[in-house]
Formats: structure tokens, C-alpha cells, sequence
């Protein structure tokens, strides 16, 4: 049974804030089969192709036949804690200040046995389930859950330091106008966030749902234009120290290939809405969340960027809507190494077509507004650093992972 | 597959001779190649050789990079016709007896240096840790930093939940060994110790305590390896070396360490030795955290496995009572110097054999059992070794 996690009370302003560290994030290059799994939350080994030994910790031969062919497979996440002990006295600065930390050996129904650190309500001697999560330097470790969710579970200290919880945190989209933002806006607040800014470019203008938007709970609406950095740098003044966690909801989506467009117009507003506003936002925002990595239970936890899944393979028919979206996949990742040294995740949610107005002529399977929201927050609470929402984002991911060239063929036929 | 092995042979002749033991420090401005210098140097005078003369040298270090063994024969000045580099931290001291011991045998080399020293700069602990080794970056020290003080928490929960040994069983050995260590000059810890302070002390991760564990410190510890007629002819006391084992990473599928190679080889140690647990008059094991030392006395054959916590109980532990255990106190008082921890069994055994202990010495001190354990790679101590050492009459 998890305490619920009491509401943080209002942040001293004269009080210094805590700084971040980070965990050690070296790994081997093999171990970084465990990144892979835990940034989209599987759990997974390796196992080895000749014997089937499930081998731990990472190696690059089998200890029970040598061969070098461990590929990483989905592994049973069920095991018995063996031995628990409490942390009292470590050496490094970021345990330093988090001691007490329980850590434990889980051995897996699968065969090996794991060090991990554990929830407050996995019991010594009692069944577990493994996930792999990615600590606040980014790095794959291994945490005990217990077999069945419990009470508040979520609210767990050492759970809480692996994931981005909304719950009490402060919450920045930066588009309200859209399906997307509004359905996001209501998620958060159900989530149960302490603030939901909305932005909203040009509050005069009316726009759909715009009443709806303002009846959720919690909700704050804000001025905000992602392509306007006076707009963005002004209210990352005003607020950018509350803002814990930011979901980029600017859209901009226009059919079409690179020829059959005149000229360059449509391909720069695309790029100032989707590329340059991530810049925008990173340029304003990033500083004080990458400072407030470590500022309690509401510290500064991630950024969202949704994302098109055919930022990962054009797609033709919107092949230029596709360009700017690779752009902005590449640049979340320069923005992921950037942020890491304060502990904020850069979370990519990739989706096909959505149920809007700008897919209209697209024929289903479509991503509805809401499920898209419900993802986003449980990719946060799940810790995730990659999603990919609904059938079509999941064949594309898994397209591509077989043959690539296969499916630039596919998406241009 | 082990029983159609052949056996190992037993020795003939070899000696183990000039116990030196570089004065311990929490910390140290020097470096190992320091340390280690001054174990060579005063290890040669006391044999009264000139470095020159030492024809095999094996050095035990884990703060001498970017040199290996190789790097210090141009240190300090030395050609030797055999060299050997064991990074096998606690398991070092007997790991290197058992090399040099076949290379004198074999007449590879007359007069071998064994050393091993470590210096210990302000954070030197903390890097030493985070990056021991691939497993342990990769799989342990993320997971709370508490180094070897949390791996083998998680030993001593396990043994304790498997067998019943509590806490007052572990603090009994550490009790002991702090009044053997009340007599050694250089020990770090030297404050008389109690039970009541031993379970009063702050936990450092349940349930290791303070006193449960070493101090890091700089220091150095070294030995002479030859035939004992060379050492009788320089004039120096010879040990007799009776047997010996070593074993890697014995028993891989338990899921916790219970046990350790000990128990894989000490049919042969005793045999090979031709003597019994019960005729030895000291044992010193490696107590880099009581838990261990009870896994020894149980996989050597002193008891049966698990009742140890019983065995304990039943003797006084010190050198003035019954079952002398680690005679100088052990690293639990001394502290632990990196590398030479793994040798200072070995060479407070010597003393006692031939009579010039550092503490107090143990009365009728002939036969004594040494035993190395080391290198916590993953989540367990990979390495193990034994030695039962003789007086020559």
C-alpha cells in the first residue's frame, strides 16, 4: 500500500532550488539492447538464439553454450525477491540525496537473476513483475513491481523518480485550438495535473470547443503563438518556472508532394509552425526545465512532440507535411541529449493520420483526438521515451524495423 | 567432470619468508607506485638482497594504471626472469603464492617478490566502484551506488532468511577481531569494540552496519617466495607451504552467493595437506564483511554448511582463546588497502608461524589456514583460494 502523494505545497521563492544530478548513465554498448526496450517500455533480454538461455546482465557470449547470437526477445517479467536491502550510505551525489533506496535481487521464472531497484510494495520473498524503465540519465534499469497493482502505486518515490506522472505537476499545450490540444487538456486535467495552460494564438479569434476548453478543471488559458518568439519568450516569463511537463500540440498538416507545390510558401509555414515552434519553444522553455529537473514532487519532468510517424518514412502523398516532420524528429533528438543533464525526458508520440478535418480523405484506421491524449498520458506515467498510437503508426515502426526499402516502396504506391 | 580431474600436485620445498607490511593510511597524496616501492624496499633489506637480486616479482594492484606489472620492472629497476600481474583483489595474496609457488618449484625463478599495494585518494573509492567492472556499470551501480556495502547486504539477508545467523553472530567476529587488533600499531580502527556498540551502530544497508565494514585506506603488503633452503641461507624463518587452492566463479547458477568455490576444493586442501580443519591453530579468512567469513568456515570444512552462526557462538575467536581468527584483527580493524587486503592474511599468517607478529601472538602456533575471496564482479564474489601454511621445526 503506496501513501498517496501529498499535494506539494507553494514553492518558497526564496528558497534555493535543488539542482540536478544524474544517476551514472555509462553503458556498455551491448547493455544498450536495454535502452532500446525500455525506451518504448517492454521488457526484454537476451536469449540466446542457439540454446535459449535468457542471459543477464548483458554479454556477448552465451554463458551456458558461447555463442555469440543473444538477440533481445520479450522475456517473461515475473520473479521471486530473493534478498532486499535499504540503501543507507552511497557514494554517489545522486543517491547521496535520495537515501534511503531500496534495492533488491529478483530471480526470474525466466533463469537469471536481476539487481533492481523496488517499489515500496514489492515484499521480500514475494512474487514481482519486472519493467525496465529509464532513469534520469536516460539510462535502462530494472524495477520491482509487486505482481498486482495496488493502491496509489503510482505515487511510489522511487517508481515516481522513472516516470513523468501528470499527477500535481504543472502542465504547458501549446495549441488549445486544435481536436488534439483540447483532448490533451481534459486528459491532463483527469491525470490529475495542478495547472493545464492551454495556449491559444489570437484569443479574440472564436474557434471550436472553445467553451468546452474553458470548463475543464484547472484549466488556464494563455496566450501563445508558436511562431512568434516574442509570443513563446514571453510566456515562458511569465510561467516557465511552473511548467513541469509541455505537450507540443502545434499542428500543420497539408497533402501533397515536394513538385505538384508552387513555389515554397506552404513548406516554410509548415517548417515555422512545426520546426522552427519547436525551437521556439526548446530556445524559451528548455533552460529553466533543464534547472528544475530536481525541484521536488512537481519538478520539471518532460516534453511531448507529437509527431507524425512518417517522420520515420515519407509518406508521398503528404511528402512535404512528411519532410518537416523528419526535421522535427531529428531535432528532439539533439533536444533529448540537451536536456538529459536535468533529468527531463523528451517523450516522441509518432501516430498515423488523425480523425480531423486535414486527414478528411483518408480512409481509416484513423487516431481519435482522445486516444491520442490517453496515450500521451500513459506514456508519462509509464516513463516511455517512444510511442507509437494506433494500427497504422504500428506497421509503419514494424515495416520499417524488417526492410526499409520495402516500405518507402509500400508508402509511395 | 571434476572428479575424473587429475589432482593437483603437492609442493616440495617451497618457502614463504619476509612478511612486510607498509604502514596503513585513510588517505594518501602517493601513489600506488609508491606504495609498492616501499614494500619492494623494505621486503629486499630485510632479506638483505639488493633489489637487483629478485629474479620474479608478482604485483597486485587496482590503482596502478595506467602501468601493469610489466610498466614497474622499468620503475624500479628490476630485470626479473618471471613476472606476474594478479588484479584479483581479495583471492590476490594466495592466487600469487600459488604462481610463484610453481615457478620456484619449477626453477623458473629463485627468489619471487610478491606485493600488492593500493594508494587511496580523497575519491578514489568512488571511482573505483563505478567502474570495477563491465557487469557492475552495466547491471549494479545504478541501481543506489551503495557498492559492495549493498551487494552483499543482499548476501547477508539472503544467509541470514537461509540459515537463521543474526546479527549478534556476524558482531561476535568483529568483536574478536577489533581485541586482536588492540596490539597492532598501524590498525586504523583501534578503539576497544563492543557487541552493544557493534548493534548500536548506524546502518549503512540493512543489515550492514558500520562495523560490518572495511575502511578504505592506502597501503602495502609483501612476501618472499623461494625454496627453503634459499631462504635458510638468507638467513630468514621459513614458512612451509602444505597446499593450496583456487577456484573462479564457482556455482554461477545459484541465484544469491550462499557458498564458494572453497566448497568445490577443500576435499583436495586438506588431503594435499595432510592435515584436518580440527589441527589447525589459527585461520585467517578474508572478512571483507563478517558473512564471508562464516561462508569460509563453512566451505572449508571447520562446520557444516549453515551453522556457522553456531560455530561462532561456541569459540572465543581471539588469540589468547579458542579458534584464533584473524589474528591481527583483519581489515575489519586494519582496514582495507585495496589489493594488499587480499595479502594481509597471508602475511600475518607468516608472522605467526615464525614468530613475529605485529599484535600479540597466538600461543603454539604451527599449522594455519589462510583463505582469499575477491572481485565482486556482478552480484558476487567471483573468486576464492586457500592455503594451509606450516612452521618448520
Amino acid at each position: 500500500m503506496t501513501e498517496p502523494l501529498p499535494r506539494p505545497r507553494r514553492k518558497n521563492p526564496l528558497g534555493r532550488t535543488r539542482l540536478p544530478l544524474s544517476p551514472q548513465g555509462a553503458r556498455s554498448r551491448t547493455a544498450h539492447g536495454l535502452t532500446a526496450a525500455a525506451a518504448e517500455g517492454r521488457f526484454r533480454l537476451q536469449t540466446c538464439a542457439d540454446c535459449g538461455a535468457v542471459v543477464y546482465p548483458p554479454r556477448d557470449a552465451c554463458p551456458q553454450c558461447l555463442s555469440p547470437r543473444l538477440p533481445y526477445e520479450d522475456v517473461e517479467a515475473g520473479g521471486v525477491l530473493v534478498a532486499e536491502t535499504t540503501v543507507r550510505a552511497a557514494t554517489d551525489p545522486y543517491f547521496r540525496e535520495r537515501v534511503p533506496w531500496r534495492i533488491g535481487t529478483v530471480k526470474l521464472d525466466a533463469g537469471p537473476a536481476l539487481v533492481a531497484h523496488l517499489h515500496g510494495d514489492a515484499a521480500e520473498g514475494g512474487r514481482v513483475r519486472l519493467e525496465l524503465k529509464l532513469d534520469k540519465s536516460g539510462a535502462p534499469v530494472a524495477i520491482a513491481l509487486p505482481e498486482r497493482d495496488t493502491p496509489n502505486m503510482q505515487d511510489d518515490p522511487q517508481l515516481r523518480e522513472l516516470t513523468s506522472d501528470p499527477k500535481y505537476r504543472r502542465v504547458l499545450i501549446t495549441d488549445g485550438r486544435t481536436a488534439v490540444g483540447q483532448a490533451m487538456a481534459k486528459a491532463f486535467s483527469e491525470a490529475g495535473s495542478s495547472i493545464v495552460f492551454v495556449g491559444i494564438a489570437d484569443a479574440w479569434k472564436p474557434f471550436p470547443g472553445m467553451g468546452a476548453l474553458r470548463g475543464i478543471e484547472r484549466v488556464e488559458i494563455v496566450p501563445f503563438d508558436m511562431t512568434d518568439s516574442e509570443s513563446v519568450t514571453e510566456q515562458a516569463e511569465q510561467n516557465g518556472g511552473r511548467v513541469d511537463i509541455i505537450v507540443n500540440t502545434a499542428e500543420h498538416v497539408r497533402a501533397g508532394g515536394i513538385i505538384d507545390r508552387r513555389g515554397i510558401g506552404i513548406a516554410r509555414e509548415e517548417m515555422d509552425v512545426r520546426y522552427f515552434g519547436l525551437m521556439r519553444l526548446a530556445q524559451a522553455f528548455g533552460p529553466v526545465m533543464r534547472f528544475r529537473g530536481a525541484d521536488g514532487v512537481n519538478s520539471a519532468s518532460a516534453i511531448v512532440n507529437l509527431l507524425s510517424v512518417y517522420a520515420l518514412m515519407n509518406w508521398p502523398a503528404y511528402g512535404a507535411h512528411s519532410a518537416a516532420e523528419a526535421a522535427c524528429l531529428s531535432a528532439t533528438q539533439s533536444l533529448r541529449a540537451e536536456l538529459r543533464p536535468g533529468g527531463v525526458r523528451m517523450v516522441n508520440v509518432f501516430f498515423g493520420p488523425l480523425d480531423t478535418e486535414w486527414f478528411q480523405t483518408v480512409p481509416p484506421p484513423k487516431v481519435a483526438p482522445a486516444a491520442l491524449a490517453r496515450a500521451v498520458i500513459e506514456a508519462l506515467k509509464r516513463g516511455v521515451e517512444d510511442v507509437f498510437v494506433g494500427d497504422v503508426a504500428e506497421d509503419v515502426r514494424a515495416r520499417l524495423a524488417v526492410n526499409p526499402k520495402a516500405l518507402e516502396r509500400e508508402l509511395a504506391s | 567432470m571434476s572428479g575424473t580431474l587429475r589432482r593437483r600436485r603437492a609442493y616440495d620445498g617451497v618457502a614463504l619468508c619476509a612478511p612486510v607490511t607498509i604502514p596503513y593510511r585513510r588517505y594518501s597524496t602517493n601513489t600506488a607506485q609508491w606504495w609498492i616501492g616501499r614494500a619492494l624496499q623494505m621486503l629486499t633489506q630485510q632479506a638483505g638482497l639488493r633489489p637487483q637480486d629478485v629474479d620474479g616479482l608478482s604485483v597486485s594492484s587496482f590503482t596502478i594504471a595506467p602501468d601493469t606489472g610489466i610498466g614497474l620492472t622499468q620503475h624500479f629497476g628490476l630485470s626479473p626472469r618471471w613476472l606476474d600481474h594478479v588484479p584479483f583483489g581479495g583471492a590476490s595474496g594466495v592466487v600469487a603464492l600459488r604462481r610463484a609457488a610453481r615457478a620456484v618449484e619449477a626453477g623458473d625463478a629463485e627468489l619471487i617478490a610478491c606485493v600488492a599495494g593500493d594508494t587511496n585518494h580523497v575519491d578514489s573509492f568512488r571511482r573505483t566502484l563505478a567502474s570495477f567492472s563491465r557487469f557492475a556499470q552495466d547491471a549494479v551501480y545504478p541501481y543506489g551506488s551503495g557498492g559492495a556495502n549493498a551487494s552483499f547486504a543482499l548476501i547477508a539477508r539472503n544467509y541470514m532468511n537461509t540459515y537463521g545467523a543474526r546479527r549478534e553472530d556476524f558482531g561476535k567476529i568483529c568483536v574478536a577481531q577489533r581485541a586482536n587488533a588492540m596490539a597492532v600499531p598501524h590498525a586504523l580502527m583501534k578503539n576497544r569494540l563492543t557487541l552493544d556498540d557493534y548493534m548500536a551502530a548506524r546502518a549503512i544497508s540493512d543489515p550492514i552496519h558500520l562495523f560490518d565494514c572495511v575502511m578504505p585506506c592506502a597501503g602495502a603488503e609483501a612476501f618472499l617466495v623461494c625454496g627453503e633452503a634459499a631462504a635458510r641461507s638468507l638467513g630468514l624463518k621459513p614458512v612451509r607451504l602444505l597446499s593450496t587452492i583456487e577456484r573462479h566463479n564457482a556455482f554461477p547458477q545459484d541465484a544469491i552467493q550462499l557458498r564458494g568455490g572453497w566448497s568445490l576444493d577443500a576435499g583436495e586442501l586438506w588431503s594435499m595437506a595432510g592435515v584436518r580443519p580440527e589441527d589447525v591453530d589459527f585461520v585467517e579468512t578474508y572478512d571483507d564483511y563478517p558473512v564471508i567469513s562464516m561462508m569460509q568456515l563453512e566451505d572449508l570444512g571447520f562446520c557444516q554448511k549453515g551453522e556457522a552462526a553456531a560455530f561462532v557462538r561456541q569459540h572465543t575467536l581471539t588469540n589468547d582463546g579458542s579458534f584464533p581468527h584473524n589474528t591481527c584483527g583483519g581489515q575489519l580493524s586494519v582496514g582495507q588497502a585495496g589489493a594488499a587486503g587480499g595479502y594481509l592474511g597471508l602475511v600475518e599468517a607468516i608472522r605467526q608461524l615464525s614468530d613475529a607478529p605485529l599484535g600479540t601472538q597466538v600461543p603454539n602456533a604451527n599449522t594455519g589456514l589462510v583463505s582469499g575471496f575477491g572481485m565482486i564482479n556482478y552480484d558476487r564474489g567471483l573468486a576464492s583460494g586457500a592455503a594451509v601454511l606450516a612452521r618448520i621445526a
